[in-house]
């Protein structure tokens, strides 16, 4: 993405927050530690690194053995945090988050940092666009996809307070803090409602609540109140709220992930078998061509111009026409 | 384990030998019983188990998640015959659970389960996982300057998955002493011969040109495992990666080196010869 675009006013790389959060609660926690595949800088850890070396295991670049040794850790009484680069942390090691981590339950936190399409030109092996249709299979392993610094913050909270394994989707993509009520509580299995509305669902989360939000404003000036709604925690996920969405009987899923199995799916599964609405599932259908985050985003649609359309279409697919 | 301190090396050894003539016996009733299981694998590492279960290992059985205790990892995860009737005689789990052996929601899978089983660290089953975990395992100990050990057995097959070496490499480098390896080095896998399939030779350099202090020993003598295997980590600073000479099927002379014995069962008649033969 464009430098400008990142040092924007009022934009914020959640991997901030991330590090921050971490180093804050790695001060009063000594059982809390990093483990990076030579990813101390994308996992922005110079800091944590700086302060406690001795609690930054590096194992260099070998991402299964970085999962494993993550287990091994959980199992003598640390709570560590494995860092690295989303794509390659879930696609190259699997089977160790599966059988380690997951079916194992050991007390590990993953962090896939820079998911999505964030790495844009760098092309398809470095986006991460399947981690969520990869991990969602897992039983015991918490999903959380935060959308902005106060989310990822209170995500990284939550993750060292839960016992048992936890997987961080971060992004590198800016994004402004979202407006919440005051009070507001962060919780797993928990999703938000940001904007009432019942003429159709927004679900999103990640770095598309503020194209959702966005959508909503444009929908409400042509007279369509369309609820928001930030579906961060993938699982355990909040079913009285989607099934609260469905009852609009036209909702749009939007996620930087692609089309198959992730939020649009995990809400599909839900909906069609509990109380069946229009839907519209947008992401990616396939590997992306070569160009920015920010343009790939364009190309497909993925923007709050998208959203509206989709919604008008499943609004009409509701109604029949 | 405080028996052992009042026994002179002799009556330790032959302890030890003893128990794995009952972890052998019990084995192979497991894998008659249920049918299944690997048998050739059980035979292989009974003498490993036997030896760091009675001679070697810290523990204490009715607690199993003591932060102090050694930590032991079956990365040839599909070796439960073995495991188990280890873990049983060794108190982690009630003898007669054994019968219950990969029956229908029996705790006792073909592949271990640290939820159900008691004494068993992380879940194994898919090849070249246990050593990874184990190096988070020994580094866990290192930073607490604890002096707990850690041992992870593979087979030797399993050495062709590429995440040992990962996990080898950083062990090496970051001198995890308190690490040992332990590579049942039977030199068959599932299929055939490892020097038919895909030949882990110079094994020894390998490992050495790792990082790692290098030992060769008879895995099934019990008096050389436990002088290796029990001796003080001392000045050593390197991790101690042990390369245990093994049979496929040790102990039952029709098993023994035979490559179907893998995942092979026996019938009546070949219990019968093994269970005279361990009698």
């Amino acid at each position: 993405m464009a430098a400008a675009v990142q040092n924007a006013p009022g934009l914020h790389d959640c991997r901030d927050a991330f590090a921050k959060t971490l180093e804050a609660l790695a001060e009063a926690d000594g059982r809390i530690v990093a483990v990076v595949n030579d990813s101390v800088g994308s996992s922005k850890l110079g800091g944590f690194k700086k302060r406690w070396p001795e609690r930054l295991v590096n194992v260099g670049i070998a991402e299964q053995n970085m999962v494993g040794v993550g287990a091994g850790l959980a199992n003598g009484g640390k709570v560590p945090f494995v860092s690295g680069a989303a794509c390659f942390l879930t696609g190259r090691a699997l089977e160790q988050i599966k059988a380690d981590v997951a079916y194992s339950n050991t007390n590990v936190k993953l962090a896939g940092i820079s998911s999505g399409v964030a790495y844009g030109e760098l092309g398809p092996t470095h986006h991460s666009i399947e981690d969520l249709a990869w991990l969602r299979l897992l039983p015991n392993l918490t999903i959380v996809v935060p959308s902005d610094p106060w989310e990822t913050a209170e995500a990284v909270k939550a993750a060292v307070a839960h016992e048992g394994p936890v997987f961080l989707r971060l992004s590198r993509m800016p994004v402004p803090e979202l407006k919440r009520p005051e009070g507001a509580r962060f919780q797993f299995g928990k999703a938000e409602v940001l904007r009432a509305g019942t003429d159709a669902a927004i679900i999103a989360n990640g770095v598309m609540v503020t194209r959702a939000l966005v959508a909503a404003e444009a929908l409400a000036e042509a007279g369509i109140a369309a609820r928001v709604i930030n579906l961060s925690s993938i699982a355990p996920i909040d079913r009285e709220v989607i099934l609260a969405a469905a009852e609009t009987g036209a909702i749009v899923t939007i996620e930087e992930h692609s089309i198959r199995g992730g939020l649009g799916g995990a809400v599909a599964e839900i909906v069609s078998t509990t109380r069946p609405a229009a839907m519209r599932i947008l992401g990616f259908p396939g590997f992306a061509p070569t160009g920015s985050a920010e343009f790939l985003l364009e190309h497909f649609g993925l923007t709050s111009e998208g959203i509206v359309r989709a919604v008008h279409e499943v609004i009409a697919m509701r109604d029949g026409r | 384990m405080l028996e052992k301190i009042s026994q002179t090396s002799d009556e330790r050894i032959a302890a030890i030998r003893e128990k794995a003539r009952i972890i052998r016996r019990r084995a192979i009733q497991m894998v008659f019983d249920a049918k299944q299981g690997h048998p050739g694998g059980d035979m292989s590492v009974t003498d490993i188990l036997a030896t760091l279960y009675f001679g070697v290992l810290r523990y204490d059985p009715a607690q199993p998640d003591d932060p102090a205790r050694d930590r032991f990892v079956l990365s040839k995860g599909h070796c439960t015959g073995a495991l188990y009737a280890t873990l049983a005689e060794a108190g982690f789990i009630p003898l007669d659970e054994l019968a219950t052996y990969m029956r229908p929601l029996s705790m006792l899978n073909g592949h271990p389960n640290r939820n159900y089983v008691p004494g068993v660290e992380t879940n194994t089953g898919p090849l070249g996982h246990g050593m990874p975990v184990a190096v988070g395992m020994a580094i866990a100990g290192q930073i607490d300057g604890s002096d707990r050990r850690v041992f992870v057995v593979t087979g030797d097959g399993e050495q062709q998955e590429g995440s040992n070496w990962e996990a080898g490499m950083i062990a090496g480098h970051r001198h995890l002493a308190q690490l040992t390896l332990i590579i049942d080095r039977n030199h068959l896998q599932q299929g055939a011969r490892t020097d038919e399939t895909n030949d882990l030779e110079p094994l020894a350099d390998k490992w050495r040109a790792f990082g790692w202090h290098v030992v060769d020993v008879d895995g099934h003598d019990h008096a050389a495992l436990l002088d290796v295997l029990g001796a003080p980590v001392g000045d050593r600073v390197k991790p101690l990666c042990v390369i245990a000479h093994t049979h496929k099927g040790n102990g039952i002379s029709y098993m023994v080196d035979q490559v179907q014995w893998h995942h092979g069962v026996p019938n009546q008649e070949q219990y019968e010869l093994a269970m005279e033969e361990l009698a």
